[in-house]
C-alpha cells in the first residue's frame, strides 16, 4: 500500500467512507509529514489537534460532509478563529480572530480539518513568497543536479509548496493577479480561481477588493472541483458575493471536448518566453484537439496593457484597504512616540515590509488629488476594454488556453527588480481584471526538471468548462512527477 | 510625470508611513520606474469608455437595517494593543 499522503482527496474520501483506513490515520500521517518538513517553511502555524478533531468527527460518524475527515492547509490570509491569522505580515503578528472566514467555515461545515496556516507573500503582494514576514518558503522542487533553493511562486507559495511536498492533500489559496495559478504552475499542481464573486471574501484579509478571489489548490483537477464546491456559495456578508447556486462541478466533470472551441490568443506569444514554454503550449493545443476540441485563433488586443492597469488598480485598492492597520484596534503598535499621528506612522513603518510600502505609496499617489483621473480612472477605463476583449473572444470560443507563467520557478533572491517580478503574472493578470475563472494544470517538466503549467481561462460562471479542459489536459499530460524528498 | 523627493515625502505623509530621508531617496527611482512603466496606458484610446468598477454585473443588495451581531465588546477588544475600561486606548490626542 502506498503512503496515505500520496492519495488524492477523492481517494482519501473514498477510503475513509469505505473504512479502508480511518480519518485519524490520515490526520496522523499528515501531522507527522508536516512536522518533518519544517525546513520548507510552508506552515506559519501548525494545528495538528484541529486535524485530529475533524478526523474524530468523521470516524465517529458525526460529520458526513463531502470533506469529512480531510485535513487541509489554510493560507494565512484567511481568518481562522483563535488561530494566528497574519497575512504574512509583522503588522498582524499575534492576531487571533474571534471568527472564521466564510470560506474556512464552509470547509469546516463540509467536515474538513486544518493542518495549519500556510506562509504567503505579505498581504498577498508578491510572486515568490519572499516578502513574507516569516521568511521565504522553499520549494520542494530543485533543478536537476542542484541544491539551490527555489521559490514556490506566490503569493500562495506556502499552499503550493505544501501540496507539492505532500504535507497537505489540498489547500486554500487566493488570487488577486495570479496568486493561485503562478505558484500552482511552479509547484506542479492544480489551482483554480473561480469567477469573481463565487467565493465569499468575508474574513479574507483584503488586498484589492475588486480582484481578490479565493480558490483551491490540489494535486488533481477532480480535487480542485471537490474543494471549490465546498468553498463557494452565496454569502450575504460579502456585498459582491454572487447569489447563485453552486454547480455540481465534480459530478459534471468530463474530458470529452467534442464541439468545443479553444481560443489561442495571438497576443500571448511574447518575446523572452523560453521556447520550452511555447512548445508546451503547442502540446497543450494538441491535447485539447485530441479531446475533441477545435483550436481557433483569437485576439485580445489590450493584453499588453493588463499588467500596467493592474499595477494601478491593485495598489490603489490596497492603499485604501491597508489604511485600517493603525495600531489601534489590533496588531502591532509602536510605542515610544508622543502623538497619535506619530504612532500611526511609526506603527506602519515598523509593521509593513518593503514591497507592501512600495504598493501603498504607488496606490496613495495614483489616488491623490490631481492624479486620480490620469492614473486610476484611466486604468479603470482600460480595464473595461480588457473585459470587452474577453467578451468578444468568447463569441468565437468556449475556453482559452495559454501558458500560466513566462518561466519555471526561479531561485530565492534571483529576482530583485520589482518590475521584473511583476512580469511573472503577465499571462495571469488579464483574467483577474476581467473577473473570469482560470486554472493552472501541470503540463510537463522543463529541461532542468522543473514543472511548467498550462493556463485555461473560461467565460463568466463557466468554471465547468475550465475544469473539463483541465481534466482533458491532465489525462493526456500524465504528469506524475513529484519532487524528490530532500527535506 | 516623475515624482520628486518632496512629493514622495508628501505621499508617505498621506499614507501615514514614517520614512527616513534615505528611504525616500531609495524610493524615488523605484516609484519613477513603476510610474514610467504604467505611463504606457496613455497610448490607449479610452474616449467614451466608462470606467469599470464592478467586474461581474450584479445588483447591489440592500439589507434590513437591523443589528445582526452585537454584544461582543470583549471579542472586539480582544486583539487591541491597548484596551482600557472597555475602550480602545490611544496616545493623548488633546493637550
Amino acid at each position: 500500500m502506498s503512503e496515505l499522503t500520496d492519495f488524492t482527496i477523492a481517494e482519501l474520501g473514498d477510503g475513509i467512507r469505505s473504512g479502508e483506513f480511518s480519518a485519524r490515520e490520515v490526520a496522523e500521517a499528515y501531522n507527522a509529514a508536516v512536522a518533518e518538513a519544517r525546513t520548507l517553511n510552508a506552515y506559519t502555524v501548525e494545528t495538528p489537534e484541529d486535524a485530529l478533531a475533524a478526523a474524530e468527527a468523521a470516524d465517529s460518524g458525526k460529520s458526513t460532509g463531502s470533506l469529512a475527515g480531510i485535513p487541509l492547509g489554510i493560507k494565512d490570509l484567511f481568518a481562522t478563529r483563535g488561530v494566528d491569522s497574519t497575512a504574512g505580515s509583522r503588522i498582524l503578528k499575534g492576531f487571533k480572530p474571534p471568527y472564521d472566514s466564510t470560506v474556512t467555515a464552509n470547509l469546516r461545515k463540509a467536515g474538513a480539518g486544518m493542518l495549519g496556516k500556510l506562509n504567503m507573500d505579505e498581504f498577498a503582494m508578491g510572486s515568490s513568497n519572499e516578502t513574507s514576514a516569516y521568511g521565504p518558503v522553499i520549494s520542494p522542487w530543485r533543478r536537476a543536479g542542484s541544491n539551490v533553493g527555489l521559490t514556490p511562486g506566490g503569493s500562495s507559495g506556502g499552499s503550493a509548496a505544501a501540496v507539492a511536498a505532500s504535507i497537505a492533500p489540498g489547500a486554500t489559496g487566493t488570487d488577486t493577479g495570479g496568486s493561485i495559478r503562478q505558484p500552482a504552475a511552479f509547484a506542479g499542481i492544480c489551482g483554480i480561481k473561480p469567477t469573481y464573486g463565487r467565493c465569499s471574501r468575508w474574513g479574507i484579509v483584503a488586498f484589492a477588493s475588486s480582484l481578490d478571489q479565493a480558490g483551491p489548490m490540489a494535486r488533481t483537477v477532480r480535487d480542485c472541483a471537490i474543494l471549490l464546491e465546498a468553498m463557494a456559495g452565496f454569502d450575504p456578508k460579502d456585498s459582491t458575493s454572487l447569489d447563485l447556486p453552486v454547480p455540481r462541478w465534480e459530478a459534471n466533470l468530463s474530458s470529452d471536448l467534442k464541439g468545443k472551441r479553444v481560443g489561442i490568443p495571438k497576443e500571448y506569444r511574447i518575446d523572452g518566453v523560453p521556447a520550452e514554454i511555447n512548445a508546451l503550449w503547442d502540446q497543450g493545443i494538441g491535447w485539447l484537439k485530441d479531446a475533441g476540441a477545435t483550436p481557433v485563433e483569437i485576439s485580445l488586443p489590450h493584453t499588453k496593457y493588463a499588467l500596467p492597469t493592474y499595477y494601478i488598480i491593485a495598489p490603489a485598492e490596497a492603499s485604501s484597504n491597508l489604511a485600517r492597520y493603525d495600531g489601534v484596534r489590533y496588531g502591532l503598535r509602536e510605542e515610544g512616540v508622543k502623538t497619535l499621528d506619530d504612532m500611526y506612522a511609526a506603527t506602519r513603518a515598523a509593521g509593513f515590509g518593503a514591497e507592501v510600502k512600495r504598493r501603498i505609496m504607488i496606490g496613495t499617489y495614483v489616488l491623490s488629488a490631481g492624479f486620480y483621473d490620469a492614473y486610476f480612472t484611466k486604468a479603470q477605463r482600460v480595464r473595461a476594454l480588457i473585459k470587452q476583449d474577453f467578451r468578444n473572444a468568447f463569441e468565437s470560443c468556449d475556453v482559452i488556453l495559454t501558458p500560466t507563467a513566462p518561466s519555471a520557478a526561479f531561485g530565492i533572491g534571483e529576482t530583485t527588480d520589482p518590475l521584473a517580478m511583476y512580469l511573472n503574472d503577465v499571462f495571469a493578470v488579464p483574467a483577474s481584471l476581467a473577473g473570469l475563472p482560470a486554472m493552472s494544470v501541470p503540463g510537463g517538466l522543463d529541461g532542468q526538471g522543473l514543472p511548467l503549467g498550462l493556463h485555461l481561462i473560461g467565460n463568466e460562471l463557466d468554471e465547468q468548462m475550465v475544469l473539463n479542459a483541465g481534466l482533458a489536459i491532465e489525462e493526456r499530460a500524465e504528469f506524475i512527477a513529484r519532487p524528490e524528498k530532500w527535506w | 510625470m516623475p515624482v520628486s523627493p518632496d512629493q514622495v515625502r508628501h505621499i508617505a505623509k498621506l499614507a501615514r508611513i514614517a520614512m527616513s530621508d534615505e528611504e525616500i531617496e531609495r524610493l524615488v527611482p523605484e516609484l519613477n520606474n513603476i510610474l514610467g512603466w504604467v505611463e504606457q496606458l496613455s497610448e490607449v484610446n479610452t474616449d467614451g469608455v466608462e470606467p469599470l468598477a464592478t467586474v461581474i454585473d450584479q445588483k447591489l443588495r440592500l439589507r434590513e437595517d437591523a443589528v445582526t451581531v452585537g454584544n461582543i465588546r470583549d471579542d472586539v477588544l480582544a486583539n487591541a494593543p491597548d484596551a482600557q475600561h472597555g475602550f480602545f486606548a490611544v496616545p493623548k490626542v488633546i493637550e
